[in-house]
């Protein structure tokens, strides 16, 4: 019987005949004369049964799916509590308060609870301010070094660009002593300037700028050079637009990470009014913890955490790839 | 620039000004190198350069009583015979391993399993990734909750399966294992990210002429995925190491190092020396100690940085 091709001779024997009998490749004579042929099978789902019911194959085609999923929907969880107890009002000393699928009722008091508690209006700014404030110093300062990496030939180049990239490892979370002290010097202490000063100048984005510049062609900086453009000219104006990929994706990675951040903020600020997201969660969660209010801390873990999630369900690719690219903040 | 050459010119008219014109190619990339690093320059030695010059004099000048301070290694002696501090490395060290190990196997797993882009394996893959989006102290703050005992989502689940009432953060002996599971949950999908991207680095060329010879799954996996991987796994482990060094987050907010130091790490030590003890001179210590390891690490690493993102990128 002529069956490759189809997977036929894959399937077991007794499975064989019954498959032979009703794909196109099993030959005239398996059908009886006279009889009206049934239409054939289609040869992959042929394929995938003889995959699936190969005794080594099917181990891994159902089991490791199901423990991928499981996995995922274990990774998930804490979210889902989040979730529903955000959404359950005076649960809080239910006994059923962890109960993933409570009956109800479900209502947004935790939420209006929770933004009356904290200063989140106060946090929101700040963050938004310190996260703007750094990426757009950094965008100046990253810019103009990537350009004198990727451009300019002078002498001891190489070593500088192994000193800058050392910021890598030397990360101002390790360094909170005497960069505090530094701060009091410089009368920056307890102020939004203050927290962001450190992350001003990042290696990760001398690096990432130095390789999106590499990759322009230089005709287009030669031409505007050629109209007497300036090089401040040439870099923002010319290369800089050139280069969006590059900074998308360092601008992702450098909102997250500061949006993120808690032990600088906390170190560097001392009054309620210089107060971050995270800084502010902490204190937050530890005043709500007391009352065991965890609706009202889910709830105002949510407005910590919703921006960048919502952000990253929504240009997931992007996120991705300048996560990948980066490696380190 | 003024046009230099045109057709008409003799050799020596175009010579001339092309040798002014390198001259001075020669000396304005320095100056004007010098000019466009500055910005980043400033704030580097302001804020990494010069820390670390300060935290070792810092360190190495020691207070007494009276407030006169003199040079010496007292601080180091102090350190070193601290108890506590010992406790931290003791601790920074379990915890290094008790998260690297098993976030790495599973972050490979996990992008060995959801490398291919169907559907159902894209909103797999988000899943996991989602912790990566949000503070560590949002992470903490949910898992108190996780953690609480009798009430809390562990217990409430694992009650219903007739396990009893466990003090996950309170008890001793199982609370640096409950910070290790926050930072398992937390960075495993991170580094499944690198993972996924490094494997779509490795031409399917391989996989597929390594299968027509015969080699099985587990032995394409020994000899092809994992050896082509390899960079990306070192780098990987560059940016594990230096989370567990540089984030305490979680042990701030959920445990204060506590209870009984199980859970204080190097960092962690180092923010209380400084935030609650006022004590400069230890704190310093212990961070030339971090510095020192972190700068060892990174003379061995840079490397497999530098070539682990060209990798990626």
């Amino acid at each position: 019987m002529k069956a490759e091709g189809d997977g036929v001779e894959r399937l077991p024997l007794p499975l064989r005949a019954w498959a032979a009998k009703r794909t196109k490749v099993g030959g005239r004579s398996a059908y009886p004369r006279g009889r009206r042929m049934s239409a054939p099978l289609p040869p992959t789902l042929v394929r995938f049964a003889a995959q699936a019911l190969k005794g080594r194959g099917s181990i891994f085609l159902h089991t490791v799916p199901l423990l991928l999923t499981a996995a995922a929907l274990l990774w998930a969880t804490p979210f889902a509590w989040m979730a529903v107890a955000s959404l359950r009002p005076g649960a809080a000393g239910a006994s059923d308060i962890a109960s993933l699928f409570p009956h109800g009722p479900f209502s947004l008091a935790n939420f209006a609870e929770a933004w009356s508690d904290g200063h989140f209006p106060l946090w929101y700014l700040n963050t938004i301010l310190l996260c703007g404030g750094i990426l757009l110093v950094q965008c100046i300062t990253v810019s103009l070094a990537g350009y004198a990496f990727a451009r300019l030939r002078f002498r001891g180049r190489d070593t500088l660009f192994h000193a800058f990239l050392l910021q890598l490892m030397l990360v101002p979370p390790i360094l909170i002593v005497p960069n505090m002290t530094t701060l009091i010097t410089l009368h920056l202490y307890d102020t939004l300037a203050g927290v962001a000063a450190p992350y001003c100048a990042s290696a990760f984005g001398v690096f990432l700028m130095r390789q999106t510049f590499r990759t322009i062609p230089r005709d287009y900086e030669e031409a505007a050079m050629l109209d007497g453009a300036s090089v401040p000219t040439i870099i923002f104006r010319v290369l800089l637009p050139l280069a969006r990929p590059g900074l998308t994706a360092f601008a992702i990675v450098s909102v997250t990470a500061h949006w993120n951040e808690f032990l600088w903020p906390l170190m560097a600020t001392s009054s309620p009014s210089t107060q971050v997201l995270t800084v502010g969660l902490a204190s937050f969660t530890s005043g709500a913890e007391a009352g065991s209010e965890w609706g009202v801390i889910a709830a105002g873990t949510f407005f910590v955490a919703a921006p960048l999630l919502l952000a990253f369900v929504l240009f997931q690719r992007r996120f991705v790839a300048s996560f990948t690219l980066s490696g380190i903040k | 620039m003024p046009p230099v050459s045109s057709s008409t010119t003799t050799f020596g008219a175009i010579a001339r000004p092309a040798i002014a014109a390198r001259r001075r190619a020669r000396v304005r990339p320095a100056l004007l190198a010098a000019a466009l690093l500055a910005p980043s320059a400033v704030f580097l030695l302001a804020f990494t350069y010069w820390p670390v010059l300060q935290v070792l004099l810092s360190s190495l000048t020691v207070r007494s009583f009276g407030g006169a301070a003199h040079p010496g290694i007292g601080n180091y002696a102090r350190l070193f015979a601290d108890p506590h501090f010992a406790h931290a490395v003791t601790n920074n060290v379990l915890y290094a391993a008790g998260t690297i190990v098993p976030s790495l196997t599973l972050a490979l797993a996990f992008a060995l399993g959801l490398r291919e882009s169907t559907r159902v394996s894209t909103i797999l893959r988000t899943l996991i990734a989602l912790p990566l989006l949000i503070p560590l102290v949002a992470a903490a703050a949910l898992f108190i909750f996780i953690f609480l005992p009798g009430a809390g989502l562990l217990d409430y689940y694992l009650g219903k399966l007739g396990v009893g009432e466990t003090n996950w953060l309170g008890n001793p002996s199982l609370a640096l294992g409950s910070i290790i599971a926050i930072t398992v949950w937390k960075n495993t999908g991170y580094y499944m990210l690198f993972f996924l991207a490094g494997l779509s680095g490795i031409p399917q060329d391989f996989i597929d002429a390594a299968k027509i010879d015969g080699a099985g799954a587990w032995q394409r996996f020994l000899r092809i995925t994992l050896p082509l991987l390899m960079p990306t796994i070192g780098f990987v482990l560059v940016i594990a190491v230096l989370n567990v060094l540089t984030q305490v987050d979680h042990v701030i907010v959920m445990t204060q190092g506590g209870p009984s130091d199980s859970t204080a790490l190097v960092l962690f030590y180092i923010y209380q020396q400084a935030h609650q003890n006022y004590d400069i001179g230890l704190a310093s210590a212990a961070t030339v100690v971090s510095v020192a390891f972190l700068f060892a690490l990174s003379m061995v690493s840079l490397r497999t940085l530098e070539r682990g993102t060209h990798y990626e990128s």
